[in-house]
């Protein structure tokens, strides 16, 4: 009973703490550029669940003021998430231009073949 | 819960996948959960740009990248030992560490304490914004979505400077359609 208390408590964060991980397997293993910024995604939208969850009140609402409600979620996780979300795109478009620039300079954006090359110079 | 062991699903067969093509897809259909996730978490403002800006924007992005880049990855050469080993590690770490944290869904946490009843009480005073979040991040924080904006900004005028120091290295056909 005790182990399923703790399960339904703090599966959340262990969700969190999978994608968070596999983010940083594919961000460290993997050689191929465009792979590892989708990585970076995963361990940044593992980063908003981390913030959202502890903001959850059981039987709460949207935080949008109305005469039914009385409990509502907490609002300031959402606020700072908004923004982290709208950065991480700007980010993301930015990684992104750099990996074509890398393409037309090297030829390819496997980091392997990468530095084979400037071995090779 | 169901939401949330589909998104761990869709992550194994993104760290799986060699197709970049897949693998992108799947990043959108990840997206999508997600925002379902935040519905479900009461952060419906957020679910509504992560929809958008996540699955929609994100993915357009990415497939673009694709396009003038290519569409397979590599077969790596190294043995991925030591990341999965690093990765594995952390993961017990946080893991160990999340005992410590409050249940999910309590309402008695110092979090939810602290400032935020604040805002809550005093938005429909000093804002007459119903909705706390749009009151808080345009109101209140004001300036800090300023610097948001700058942050975009600037990152736009990067991409920029990137792409165009491309387009003058080949000028050919395509340059001159634009000018048309």
């Amino acid at each position: 009973m005790d182990l399923l208390q703790a399960i339904v408590a703090h599966y959340n964060h262990w969700i969190i703490i999978f994608l968070m991980v596999s983010g940083l397997y594919i961000v460290v293993a993997r050689g191929n550029m465009i792979k590892k910024l989708v990585g970076l995604g995963l361990f940044q939208t593992s980063v908003y669940l981390l913030y959202l969850s502890p903001g959850k009140i059981l039987g709460g609402t949207p935080p949008i003021i109305s005469e039914q409600h009385t409990v509502y979620s907490n609002p300031l996780p959402h606020v700072l998430i908004l923004t982290a979300i709208v950065v991480g795109v700007a980010t993301l478009a930015l990684g992104l231009a750099l990996v074509v620039r890398i393409n037309e300079a090297f030829g390819t954006i496997e980091e392997d073949e990468i530095f084979a090359g400037e071995e090779d110079e | 819960m169901v939401l949330l062991t589909l998104l761990a699903a869709i992550t194994v067969g993104i760290v799986r996948m060699r197709n970049l093509f897949a693998v992108v897809v799947l990043g959108g259909i990840y997206s999508f959960l997600m925002a379902s996730v935040m519905i479900v978490l009461d952060a419906v403002d957020v679910a509504m740009t992560e929809a958008s800006v996540g699955a929609g924007i994100s993915t357009v992005l990415m497939l673009a990248a694709l396009h003038l880049t290519k569409t397979e990855e590599a077969v790596p050469t190294h043995t991925p030992l030591l990341p999965l080993f690093v990765a594995v590690a952390t993961g017990i770490v946080l893991v160990f560490g999340t005992f410590a944290l409050p249940s999910f869904g309590v309402a008695e946490t110092p979090m939810n304490m602290h400032v935020a009843p604040y805002y809550l009480q005093n938005s429909i005073p000093d804002t007459s914004v119903p909705n706390v979040v749009t009151s808080v991040l345009s109101s209140y924080r004001g300036f800090d979505t300023l610097g948001e904006t700058t942050v975009i900004f600037t990152a736009g005028i990067a991409v920029l400077m990137l792409l165009k120091g491309k387009r003058e290295l080949k000028p050919g056909p395509k340059r001159r359609r634009i000018r048309r």
